[in-house]
Parts: C-alpha cells; sequence; structure tokens
C-alpha cells in the first residue's frame, strides 16, 4: 500500500526526519508511537502533503504512485486520509455541504456524476450511525463550537464517508474520555477490511487496548528504531523510552 | 440562473477575469460632455418633462454647486472631472420598445450575457422576477407588467412614472433623500435620466420579486439613475437590483439615488448584487460607485436593506432608514468584498425617532490584496424614541498581509431607555482551514469559496434563491486566486 524509504525533512531548515523507512501492506493497521518531539506529528503532515516541510532525501510510493509529486487534494483523491490531531473549525459551512463538496470532487476528477442527493443521504445516515454521531452534527458547521471528542468522532464520520485506503490517525485518542475513546476506535475497526490499511499515531497503549494493531513502531529522533507487535506498546507503557534510546544511543 | 452548477462554477472560475467588461455595439445618442444649466435643460427636454422637474432639477444643480465633494470617507481617489463626463447617453432607439420583439438583436444579446434574457423568462413559466433593464441611463425593457397592473402595482421606468403617474412622483420624489442631503444627491438630482419606479397599492403583496438590472455601456459617461419604490399601507413588496460594467482604463461615476417609502405596516426588502466594473488588478480603471440609498418607515412598518458589493473601484454608499413610526423595524444586511486595489467605505445609519423602533446590522467585510474595506455607520437614538433598540454586528475577514479592514461606527444616543449592543470581530482566512478541506480532496478555489460563503452565509440567507446562487458565485470569483 505503501512504501517509504529512508524519508528526510526538515522545517525551516531544522532536520526532523532522518531517515524514516517503513512498510504498510493492505489490510494492516500500524501503530507509530514515540516521545514528544520524537516527529510524529510532522510524518503525518508530510504524508497529507503540508507545504512548509521541505524533502530532501528519501521516497514515498502510494498505491504503485510517487506520493511526493502529488499536490495535496490529489492524494486525498488517490485515497490518502488524515484524522487531525485538532482538526480545524469552519463557520458557517455545514458538515453535510462539506463533505458533499469533497465526495464530489473525487467523483469529478473521476469522471463520475455528481452523488444524488438520496444516495448521499443513505450514506450520511449509514456512516453517522456508524460512530455514533447525532444527526444534529452532520447539519451543524464542521467543527464549529463541537467538543473535543465530537470533534474527534466527526474525523471518524468523514474518514467513513470518504472511504479512504489509507487513514492516518494523528493522535485520535488525545483529549478523549473513556466512552469517546471506545467509539472512536470502535468506528475504526468497523472500517478496516481487506484493502484498507491504518496508521494509528499515538502517544499512549491505551488506544491500542481497542485498535489492536498488527505492528508497533517507536519513532525516535526521526527514525524508527524499533518494531514489533501490540506487545511491544505493552513494554513501552511499563518502561518508558529510556531503555530504547539506550539500545540506540541517542 | 437557479440551475447553476458545479461545472459553470469551474468554467468561471477558469474565466476569473472581469467577466462582464464587454460592451455591446449599439448606436448611442450621448450628449456634448460638461455640466451646465443647458444641458440639464436638454436632458429635460430629450425627456420630454413637465416644468416643475426641470424647475427641480435646476435648484439641485445649483445647491450642487454650492457643496464640496466629501472627504471624510477612508477612500483616496482623484475626483472625477465632472466637466469630462456626458450627462446623458441612451441606446439610440430613443423609442420606447411596445414589445420584446423590437428589442434590437444587440440588445438582447447583452441582456442574454448578462443572464437575464427576458425571452427565457418569458418562456419558462413560474418564473417569478419581473426585470426593468437599465443601460447608460435608459430603461430599455420591463417585463410582466400587465401581470402587475392587474394588481394594481405600477412597476415602470421613472421616466414613464413621470409621465403617468406625476402626482406620485412628485409627492415622494426627493422626501427622504432630498437634493440638499450630499454633494452627490444634489448631483443626481441635476442630472438624473431614468431609473424604476414602483408603487404596491394598499394591501397588496407583490407576489413577485421585482428587480432592476443596471448597466453602463458608453464609454466617457456618467450613470445616474433613481429609484423610487413606495409600499403602501398593509403591502409587501421584494425589489431587487444588480449592475455591470464593461471594462475601461478611464473611471466612470455612478452616482445614484434610491428613496424606499414603507407606510403604515409595510414591508419592503431592498436587496442588491454590486458587480460595477471594479478595475484591474494594478488598479486601473473602474466605477466610482456613489450611492445614497435611504428609507422611511412609518408605524409598524419594516425595511430592510440586504446588499453584497463585490464590484467598483470606490463604493461609498449608506444604505440607511429613519425609523419614523413607532414600532417600526430598519435591517442592514451587507457583505462587502475588496480585492487588488479597491476600495469600500459603506454601511448604514439606523435614525430612531419613534418609540418601541428596533434595528439590526450585519455587516461582513473581506478584504483581499492590496484593498481597504472599511464599515461606517451610525445609530441615532432620538429623545422620543422610547425603548429603542440596536444590535450590531461588524465582521472582517482578512486575505492577505498588505489588506486593510476598518470599523468605525457612530452611536449617539439621547433616550435612557435605548439598548444598543455592538459586536466586532476580525479574522484572518487559515492556511489550516484550507489545508483541511485540501486534505479533503477540495481543490484551492472550492476550498475558498466554500470558507467565504460560508461566513457570509446569514446575509446570503437574506437574499432571494436566484439572487444568493449568482452572489455565491461572484464572492468566489472576485477572490480567486487572494489567498496570501
Amino acid at each position: 500500500m505503501i512504501e517509504i524509504k529512508n524519508l528526510h525533512a526538515k522545517i525551516e531548515g531544522k532536520e526532523i526526519l532522518k531517515g524514516l523507512s517503513l512498510n504498510v501492506n493492505k489490510g494492516e493497521i500500524h501503530a507509530i508511537m514515540g516521545p514528544n518531539g520524537s516527529g510524529k506529528s510532522t510524518f503525518a503532515s508530510i504524508l497529507a502533503g503540508k507545504e512548509e516541510y521541505d524533502v530532501t532525501n528519501g521516497s514515498i510510493v502510494f498505491c504503485g504512485e510517487d506520493l511526493l509529486e502529488l499536490s495535496t487534494e490529489e492524494r486525498a483523491w488517490a485515497g490518502l486520509f488524515l484524522a487531525f490531531q485538532y482538526p480545524i473549525e469552519i463557520p458557517g459551512v455545514s458538515n453535510i455541504n462539506f463533505l458533499k463538496t469533497a465526495i464530489n470532487e473525487k467523483r469529478e476528477k473521476n469522471g463520475h456524476e455528481p452523488i444524488t442527493a438520496k444516495d448521499y443521504m443513505n450514506l450520511v445516515r449509514e456512516k453517522s450511525k456508524l460512530v455514533e454521531l447525532n444527526a444534529k452534527l452532520t447539519s451543524r458547521s464542521v467543527n464549529e463550537g463541537f467538543s473535543g471528542g465530537e470533534k474527534k468522532r466527526n474525523e471518524i464520520f468523514q474518514m467513513a464517508m470518504l472511504n479512504p485506503k489509507l487513514s492516518i490517525l494523528d493522535e485520535t485518542d488525545s483529549g478523549l474520555d473513556i466512552d469517546a475513546l471506545r467509539i472512536v476506535a470502535n468506528g475504526v475497526n468497523k472500517l478496516k477490511n481487506e484493502n484498507n490499511a491504518t496508521i494509528v499515531i499515538t502517544h499512549y497503549q491505551r488506544l491500542l487496548d481497542y485498535i489492536v494493531p498488527d505492528f508497533v513502531h517507536v519513532l525516535m529522533d526521526g527514525r524508527i528504531v524499533k518494531s514489533g507487535d501490540k506487545d511491544l506498546a505493552l513494554k513501552l507503557e511499563k518502561n518508558g523510552y529510556d531503555w530504547i534510546k539506550k539500545e540506540n544511543d541517542i | 440562473m437557479a440551475n447553476y452548477t458545479e461545472d459553470q462554477l469551474a468554467q468561471d472560475l477558469k474565466n476569473q477575469e472581469y467577466k462582464f467588461g464587454f460592451t455591446t455595439d449599439i448606436k448611442s445618442d450621448k450628449a456634448p460632455k460638461g455640466l451646465t444649466e443647458d444641458i440639464i435643460k436638454l436632458i429635460s427636454s430629450k425627456k420630454q418633462e413637465p416644468e416643475w422637474l426641470l424647475q427641480n432639477r435646476l435648484k439641485a444643480f445649483k445647491i450642487w454647486k454650492s457643496m464640496e465633494n466629501p472627504n471624510w470617507a477612508h477612500v483616496k481617489f482623484t475626483e472625477p472631472k465632472f466637466q469630462d463626463i456626458s450627462y446623458y447617453a441612451a441606446p439610440k432607439q430613443s423609442k420606447k420598445y411596445e414589445s420584446w420583439e423590437d428589442v434590437e438583436p444587440e440588445m438582447k444579446e447583452t441582456m442574454k450575457k448578462l443572464g437575464i434574457s427576458l425571452e427565457e423568462q418569458k418562456r419558462i413559466t413560474g418564473t417569478n422576477v419581473a426585470v426593468d433593464f437599465v443601460m447608460d441611463s435608459v430603461s430599455v425593457a420591463t417585463s410582466f407588467q400587465s401581470k402587475l397592473k392587474e394588481l394594481g402595482i405600477i412597476f415602470c421606468s421613472f421616466s414613464e412614472a413621470v409621465k403617468e403617474h406625476p402626482n406620485l412622483v412628485k409627492r415622494y420624489m426627493g422626501s427622504v433623500v432630498p437634493p440638499s442631503d450630499n454633494f452627490y444627491a444634489a448631483l443626481n438630482s441635476a442630472v438624473f435620466t431614468d431609473g424604476s419606479f414602483c408603487y404596491i397599492p394598499k394591501g397588496v403583496k407583490c407576489p413577485m420579486e421585482l428587480s432592476t438590472y443596471f448597466r453602463i455601456n458608453e464609454g466617457e459617461t456618467g450613470q445616474f439613475e433613481r429609484t423610487l419604490v413606495i409600499a403602501d399601507e398593509d403591502s409587501y413588496v421584494s425589489y431587487l437590483e444588480g449592475c455591470t460594467a464593461p471594462q475601461r482604463d478611464e473611471n466612470q461615476l455612478h452616482a445614484a439615488v434610491v428613496e424606499l417609502i414603507a407606510m403604515e405596516n409595510a414591508e419592503i426588502k431592498y436587496s442588491t448584487v454590486q458587480n460595477w466594473y471594479p478595475g484591474d488588478k494594478n488598479g486601473l480603471g473602474g466605477i466610482f460607485n456613489f450611492v445614497t440609498k435611504r428609507g422611511l418607515c412609518e408605524k409598524n412598518s419594516k425595511i430592510s436593506w440586504t446588499q453584497v458589493e463585490t464590484g467598483s473601484a470606490v463604493t461609498w454608499k449608506y444604505p440607511s432608514c429613519i425609523l419614523k413610526g413607532d414600532n417600526s423595524i430598519g435591517e442592514f444586511y451587507s457583505v462587502a468584498v475588496t480585492n487588488n486595489f479597491q476600495q469600500a467605505d459603506t454601511g448604514t445609519k439606523m435614525i430612531h425617532l419613534g418609540k418601541n423602533t428596533k434595528s439590526t446590522i450585519i455587516s461582513k467585510g473581506i478584504s483581499a490584496g492590496k484593498s481597504n474595506n472599511s464599515y461606517r455607520g451610525l445609530v441615532q437614538i432620538h429623545k422620543n424614541a422610547k425603548n429603542a433598540r440596536n444590535f450590531s454586528q461588524c465582521d472582517s475577514l482578512l486575505m492577505s498581509d498588505e489588506c486593510g479592514a476598518h470599523t468605525f461606527p457612530y452611536i449617539e444616543c439621547k433616550n435612557k431607555n435605548a439598548k444598543i449592543e455592538h459586536e466586532a470581530t476580525t479574522s484572518k482566512i487559515g492556511e489550516d482551514q484550507i489545508f483541511y478541506c485540501l486534505q479533503r480532496g477540495i481543490t484551492e478555489e472550492k476550498a475558498i469559496s466554500l470558507i467565504v460563503n460560508g461566513y457570509c452565509k446569514e446575509i446570503l440567507n437574506k437574499l432571494p434563491m436566484e439572487f444568493a446562487v449568482e452572489a455565491q458565485k461572484l464572492l468566489t470569483i472576485s477572490l480567486e486566486g487572494s489567498v496570501g
């Protein structure tokens, strides 16, 4: 699905990623953990195509395409989705209108007719159930006046609506109480199938009780320094990151 | 226009330069340049006006000569050379068209390009807009006249009203905006050539939107039209105006006067989509839009102004309400967009005279490029205006680092029972918002359109459906490529 090789990236002259490599196949869930400032969110932003970052070396191949050659919206059309750590508010634009525009832009790109109102409303109904999103929120302005939990749930709702191939969840668990966490995780699990993949970026093992990863990676100093299965996350929870730092001489 | 599709929007976006910048090749009858008593007499005789109107004009001209161009607005421009303007230009088909079939093909083509084909309207039943088309100061065609006549509604060009309904015109013209009101009102009162007139009789709710479409075509002319809307007791009317002009390097002057009279229990809704040519990217050319708009509210009546201002090089206008009658209501909803070198100084005046009068002001300014956008408003509560209420909200959205947004709210309150609220915000369109949209697969043009339309939603919702769609489209086109 996505093959990242030796990725180096800078922001304002400062190198944040220093040779990150990662392979994610169809049907897999990968968790990326790491201490503060290790480059986790930078990594998510670069995958999505945020312009402030300068990729200085390395390659990313996404579904056979050179991802770095694609603009942000082309990446979205190709099936890449980022659930934001801090979802953005767009006053006056209803969630429904926002997503309809997104869906139709992609359909137009692929030479399809715009979605019919009936199909669209059915889709909204079906997917909002999935993340237990109150129907009222779907017609409210995008994230405006949403609680922290509602914003995160809304991200998963958007993910469900756009049906991406690769989803990157950037600290989706931050700021969630245990019930909201469960609902968000349930949504992600229900959306999982053999043909898509998920990268979960998180600080805490807690989320991985609900979204069980196939692989856990430790990102430190701009590189993946250790990989393992879900037990690695448990070990990190118990022992912190210091032993990995020692192992890697950081 | 109601069927405007995404495809058409995309097409319009590609063509982001001013879309209405064409001229119509049509023979025109134009007065020599300059402004003298003789020119005013010429205009009056061309229009076969009664003596009283000529005298009014000459009086206004005298007043104008004694006044000076106002300089308090937050705009900079070279004063128009009033002697270099031709004060009368008319498409050279001087006779009023008897029917649609008589209208010249070039003229029909112009209207079609502007999206107001009367022909089409005639074909589609259920269309809800009657249109008066004013090109270069002269009313060209008015549709649906007979249908309106059945209800006793008068909707015609101003010249026609002078001939057919002189008593109404004589009584109300200048009653809300006297010639001495300001420099440009005086100028307009002296040289106005045409415009629209509308009278809704007692108890009649006008069943369709009444619309005037203003178009400047000729070069080196000014447009000075006059609109008078009278809503008699217990009546209702929704009135729309739209404006466009060709692309020219010179600045052209548009100085209109609009007067509204809402009698007891009447309601007037007046909507404007102003898209005069704004000048090019370097600030060359464009229309000077200096307009005086004011409404008078009698007891229990309501006047609501809604405006979407995207065009003109310089805009200077303050649609206002005089809340004379007890319990009367004034509203002002505005979106003003400035880009490149455009300047706008716009707002409203709410004059509370009667008891329990209420006014609402919601103004949304959007500045891009190197433009300047100012809100200027006056809320005045007089001694007898017991329990008067005002709510004002002024929001500014900045789209670049070089543009300016300014707010000049004035409040004068002489009654202790009055309640006045004022809120103001300034925000910048976020790169974060755009990135969020892009990540969802929404292109930058669409993203700006969504964000800006969301910001203006409260105002756009006040417009009649057909206009709202056009206004949305205009906002998008005016701001294309302006995030930085």
